[in-house]
């Protein structure tokens, strides 16, 4: 297969809509700052980097973030589900130690103009990227607060320049079994697949991930690519990508054709649709020690102001 | 050493033995040791206990007729301790998982089957524990014994229990329900064993 490589598009000539969310939010800023109000809720400076990864450089503040505290780093990188390093929420840390994340090529074809294939490190030096402070919903009832590093997943779509028959965005995530030990066991159908529909994919809320607290990702967060959406359940933010396809039908997802009653292709993260064996109403915030109480889970995962349009007149029962 | 002493030597060491997994469980939980879950890890390792230690008891038979050891004067003792591990269990699940969420647990252990499961297995527990006694057992004489076989239906509901709360991998369960099926089969008279599995 011959994959033509796409001509230098510069990302200049993209607007992208986190440049209106930008400024709508620096304007909020403005106002808040007029008032004399304090900005909770509003990142002012980046968070501090741990010094465990390599920093990423001209980080840029998109001005998202979220009024809970952030999970300690330590947390963050230390309970993961990541079934390529084993099932076990302490296996990925340990088993990805080897795992080397470079040299990293994704592959992007199906319904666009210009399939392609793009190194990790043009991503890194060819995209401003930005913290994106976000609520991390598991579908198993637990939550994060993950300060990633990426940039809106549309940046990347356009270079491609999907026609109008792409409907949809799937991922895969690398499957390799010597580096991925994980893969040996056939717990998951591999390669690990999600998708998205194209308006959800484009959403400026999505991004593709390179980093968090400022470094870029541990192994065991999805390095040196993963999806991040915040609205929806964790699942759904597919790491170690190596493969973007746009298509017309809707792609598979792992989870989904796993166990099809339990998750669905959507998997919105929705405290009125329970899971058939818990209750999506509640969940515990990792970080809150032995006696935390249960929070009550938001609609979308609180980004309903945001997200809720995408799905006016459907019913979310039913496209779980 | 007489026989009555060393009895008594391997009750307080298997009792010591017993508790070693709660007193650890109390260690780390004090000492922040349960990981970025605490919650999560407390409900499994007393779940854990709970079914190793049911099976553990059901061991005691099956490893008279291979060996020829007998740990029969010390089952009661095990057995309660499975049941003290269930309730550690369930305390944790009321207490420090759902926080009193009474609705919920309600609705759990109505809906979720592989709470319905747990929670039938704990229900089969209560009786038996309470009827442990050496007076209970003289006073319900022949009924003991079957009112006692309900142990076998608890550990099959906690080998499910495990089986339906697991996502994807499957293995851990399995090997529970492995163990318990070799020991029920161990279990097994010479006489209800089919002619062409006989030795
Ligand atoms: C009212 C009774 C019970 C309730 C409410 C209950 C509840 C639970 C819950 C919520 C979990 C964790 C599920 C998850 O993380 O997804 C769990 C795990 C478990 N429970 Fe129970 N349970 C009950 C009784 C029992 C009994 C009687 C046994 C054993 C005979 C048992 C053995 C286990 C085991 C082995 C696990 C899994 C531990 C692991 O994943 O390592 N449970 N139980």
């Amino acid at each position: 297969m011959l994959i033509k490589k796409p001509d230098h598009i510069k990302f200049s000539e993209i607007t992208t809509q986190s440049d209106y969310l930008r400024r709508r939010d620096f304007l909020k800023k403005g106002l808040y700052a007029f008032a004399g109000l304090g900005l909770s809720g509003i990142a002012e400076a980046l968070v501090k980097a741990p010094g465990k990864n390599p920093a990423i450089a001209n980080l840029a503040d998109a001005g998202f973030s979220v009024d809970e505290d952030l999970t300690p780093y330590d947390l963050v990188t230390s309970y993961n589900n990541y079934y390529e390093f084993g099932t076990g929420k302490s296996d990925p840390v340990e088993n990805s130690k080897a795992f080397e994340s470079r040299p990293w090529h994704v592959v992007v074809d199906g319904e666009c103009e210009e399939p392609g294939e793009i190194d990790i490190e043009d991503i890194l030096t060819g995209i401003t990227q930005e913290e994106r402070i976000y609520r991390l919903r598991c579908v198993e009832a637990w939550s994060m607060v993950v300060p990633w590093v990426g940039f809106p997943l549309s940046t990347l779509l356009k270079r491609f320049k999907p026609t109008a028959k792409a409907k949809y965005v799937s991922f895969e995530t690398l499957h390799d079994a010597e580096r991925m030990p994980g893969q040996k066991r056939a717990v998951l159908d591999w390669p690990y697949r999600e998708g998205l529909r194209i308006d959800e994919a484009m959403h400026p809320l999505t991004i593709l991930a390179t980093g968090l607290y400022g470094e870029l990702l541990p192994n065991q967060n999805g390095a040196p690519l993963r999806l991040v959406v915040p609205w929806k359940y964790g699942f759904k933010s597919i790491k170690g990508i190596v493969r973007i396809r746009f298509s017309e039908e809707q792609p598979q997802a792992t989870w989904n054709m796993n166990n099809p009653r339990e998750y669905g292709f959507y998997s919105n993260v929705n405290p009125r649709v329970e899971h058939p064996r818990w209750s999506q109403k509640y969940h515990r915030v990792i970080g809150g020690g032995i006696f935390s109480s249960k929070v009550k889970t938001e609609m979308f995962n609180g980004y309903a102001d945001e997200v809720a349009s995408l799905y006016t007149g459907m019913d979310l029962r039913k496209n779980f | 050493m007489s026989n009555r002493w060393r009895a008594a030597g391997i009750k307080l060491l298997l009792f010591l033995l017993c508790l070693l997994p709660f007193l650890y469980l109390l260690w780390d939980a004090f000492n922040g040791n349960l990981g970025a879950n605490p919650v999560e890890a407390l409900t499994h390792r007393s779940g854990d206990w709970t079914l190793r230690m049911l099976l553990v008891t059901l061991a005691v038979t099956p490893l008279r007729r291979t060996t020829g050891y007998s740990l029969l004067r010390h089952r009661r003792m095990l057995g309660l301790f499975s049941f003290f591990y269930a309730v550690v269990h369930l305390t944790i699940y009321v207490w420090i998982d759902q926080v009193f969420l009474w609705d919920e647990i309600v609705e759990d252990i109505i809906k979720r089957s592989y709470i319905t499961v747990g929670f039938t297995a704990l229900m089969i527990l209560l009786p038996l524990a309470v009827t442990s006694t050496r007076g209970m057992q003289r006073r319900l004489g022949k009924r003991w014994k079957s009112l006692h076989k309900g142990a076998y239906i608890a550990a099959a509901l906690g080998c499910l229990h495990f089986l339906w709360l697991t996502r994807a991998d499957t293995l851990e369960p399995y090997i529970y329900i492995a163990v318990f099926v070799v020991l029920m089969l161990l279990r097994l008279k010479r006489e209800q064993i089919p002619g062409f599995l006989r030795r």
